[in-house]
């Protein structure tokens, strides 16, 4: 019995395990976790949302639409230019081995519209935005700002995530839209401009294959990765305190890390989802 | 005495294993200030959080107005923390909004006041708090002393009925210590507040304070007035109070009341009956509205100067001194005779007036913007015997007390 429980180890959460069952352990904690995070997520996005109308909420969140919708413009149209570019050039030389060099436009066009429009908006703005967002709350968690105003009866929820949530879910389609319209220039100047493909050709395949069902769903996806990426930036910024890895300000540098990180991996996995659904 | 405004009952709290308050007794009353002193992370600012509600019990009860907290309707909640303000340690300004906005937040957030009404309400609170310069600065921009009157200025904008100051003095130099107590002390007499603190500042919070709660190994072991204090016999004393009074020593060079007793018993043992000590009480008048006219800094800097003088000029000669309020100095002078000591006293005078009060006065009026700001020093000597009760011959001298010095700032004499 005795040589029973010296083999036995201590678990974080005070129990003893055997040395055999540790990687299960921390399997099953992790998942936990995991579980525990979502559900709490999912609470803090109803509670902002319940939150986010209001006289004294616009002035706020026009304020942060400016931050993350405006303030993104300059580094959305570079990146969707020089993908739409990008796309044109490949697109050209695939289609032009078939013969169809003319649906360059249409794939140019729907591949930024329903696909990459939406996603390298959300990760551009999560790369641009969402880390500031985490990084300014995580601050003024850990320096007792968010406990000074409960202790002013306003309730931080709604003064600091909700109009965050709100300009977020304003600013993503927004965002794409630019996204996609710059993007499907881009293919114009490399297809047509510096390749030599017709111009009406282009401009005529748009037309022709592009519906507003594909439009519709483009903007649907960013509306979702619109609310992943505000509630995952806010929350890891809120709960920075709360963090057992770290303390303080190295908190608030790892609760960045981690917004970023997950926001990435929730918008590929939600864009799967999405497109499963709309197919 | 009346129902407590809030009451601990047997309060505990833990933070993972780690048991921080045990079974915790207290009561706060209304319209007093109440400091609540004990050794740096012993608990306090978790006991007062959980006043405010930041941090609920995990064993207990807190009653507001006689009535358990967890027994009362989520409005009822709200109504009552709606009167509380709360004084971090560390601020907790908005580091996004300027001076001006972080003071008018609770308001343009928590009511629907008109902006005029809003700006009139904040530039009253920034004229009191002296911040007119800096309303339109972030709070990084500022001094500590600075974010300090900041903060306070934002937690008396609501008008609270409850004011809660978490080591409102750290990181302060000891003239602005002593200015913030003060300021706290005003405000509290001027919006008649209750106020809690929790402070190191010993004596000095003595002067401030109505009662004194003692926070030692997770549990109130003291509960009473800060006289009550003098003669409480607990390793609490030895162990927490006697270090600070030590390091207060250390900064302002007098002595505490509390060693001024024990020294001055030491004193009179030493004495053959019929020998006889002085006291001499000394008062700076009218510090209220030598504060309001010159500040709470500069009227705690002439003080300080006032003290160092008087303990050096008398420590010299075997006298030990001690604030008993946060205007009055007394001094033990325990081998002089009342004639000996009327004769120092006439050489202290002397030299006070010629080199002292000057430098005391140019100092504060630099603050006084041009207005007629007196500084009227009074003095009074009265014997005593071994057998004499020290607290009757301070009463005596103070009821002899004469003025010694007089310094107006509009004159510049």
């Amino acid at each position: 019995m005795a040589a029973f429980e010296n083999n036995m180890t201590e678990s974080t959460n005070g129990q003893q395990v055997l040395p055999v069952l540790r990687p299960f352990t921390f399997v099953g904690r992790t998942i936990m976790d995991w579980i525990n995070s979502m559900g709490a997520a999912t609470i803090f996005l109803c509670l902002a949302l319940l939150r986010t109308l209001g006289r004294k909420q616009l002035f706020k969140t026009v304020q942060q639409t400016y931050f993350i919708g405006a303030r993104s413009i300059t580094i959305i149209m570079l990146v969707s230019l020089f993908t739409g570019m990008v796309l044109g050039l490949q697109s050209y030389h695939a289609l032009l081995k078939f013969g169809a060099a003319g649906a360059v436009g249409s794939l140019v066009s729907l591949s930024l519209i329903m696909e990459l429009g939406p996603v390298l908006t959300a990760i551009m703005i999560t790369a641009r935005a969402g880390s500031a967002i985490t990084a300014e709350i995580g601050v003024q968690r850990i320096s007792e700002q968010i406990d000074a105003l409960s202790t002013m009866r306003i309730n931080p929820i709604r003064y600091l995530i909700s109009p965050k949530i709100s300009a977020s879910i304003i600013s993503f389609p927004l965002l794409t839209a630019v996204f996609d319209l710059v993007g499907i220039l881009g293919g114009y100047v490399s297809a047509v401009v510096l390749l030599g493909l017709n111009g009406g050709v282009y401009l005529h395949s748009i037309k022709t294959y592009v519906e507003m069902s594909d439009i519709i769903n483009g903007f649907t996806k960013s509306i979702v990765f619109a609310v992943i990426v505000a509630t995952v930036c806010c929350y890891q910024g809120y709960f920075a305190h709360m963090r057992r890895d770290s303390h303080g300000a190295q908190a608030v540098g790892l609760a960045t890390t981690s917004a970023v990180v997950t926001s990435c991996v929730l918008i590929l996995v939600s864009d799967y989802v999405v497109t499963s659904l709309m197919v | 005495m009346n129902t407590p405004l809030i009451e601990f009952r047997n309060v505990t709290k833990r933070f993972g294993t780690k048991t921080v308050l045990e079974n915790v007794n207290l009561q706060i009353y209304e319209g007093q200030i109440t400091t609540i002193i004990g050794l740096s992370g012993s608990g306090k600012s978790v006991m007062l959080k959980h006043i405010i509600g930041l941090i609920q019990p995990d064993e207990g009860t807190i009653f507001f107005q006689g009535k358990p907290i967890t027994e009362m309707k989520k409005s009822e909640i709200n109504e009552a923390f709606g009167q509380i303000s709360y004084m971090f340690q560390g601020n907790a300004l908005l580091d996004s909004l300027t001076v001006y906005d972080n003071i008018a937040l609770p308001l343009r957030e928590t009511t629907n006041l008109k902006k005029t009404e809003i700006d009139r309400r904040v530039m009253a609170r920034v004229e009191q708090t002296e911040l007119t310069e800096a309303i339109h600065k972030y709070p990084a921009e500022l001094s500590g002393g600075m974010q300090k009157r900041a903060a306070l200025a934002r937690a008396l904008i609501t008008d609270p009925q409850i004011v809660l100051f978490d080591e409102p003095t750290t990181g302060q130099d000891p003239v602005r210590k002593n200015a913030i107590l003060s300021m706290i002390a005003q405000y509290q007499r001027k919006f008649n507040f209750t106020a809690v603190l929790v402070s190191h500042e010993i004596p000095d919070v003595y002067f401030i304070s109505n009662r004194i709660l003692a926070l030692y190994d997770r549990q109130i072991v003291f509960q009473g007035t800060p006289e009550e204090l003098e003669n409480f016999e607990h390793p609490f004393m030895d162990e927490v109070i006697s270090s600070l009074e030590a390091l207060q020593k250390e900064l302002t060079g007098l002595f505490s009341k509390r060693q001024f007793v024990m020294l001055n018993h030491l004193q009179l043992k030493r004495r053959k009956v019929g020998e006889s000590y002085c006291v001499v009480v000394f008062s700076l008048n009218e510090l209220t509205a030598i504060y309001t006219k010159v500040g709470h800094d500069a009227a705690q800097e002439a003080l300080r100067n006032m003290g160092l003088y008087i303990d050096k000029h008398f420590g010299d000669i075997g006298g030990f001194s001690t604030r008993r309020s946060s205007n009055e100095i007394i001094t033990m002078l325990p081998y002089s005779n009342l004639a000996e000591t009327e004769s120092i006293i006439d050489d202290f005078v002397s030299d006070f007036q010629r080199q002292v009060l000057p430098a005391i006065g140019t100092g504060a009026c630099k603050m006084a913007a041009g207005e007629s700001v007196e500084f009227n020093i009074v003095a009074g000597i009265a014997e005593g015997q071994s057998t004499t009760d020290l607290d009757s011959v301070i009463a005596l001298a103070k009821s002899q007390q004469k003025e010694i010095g007089r310094f107006n700032c509009a004159a510049g004499e």
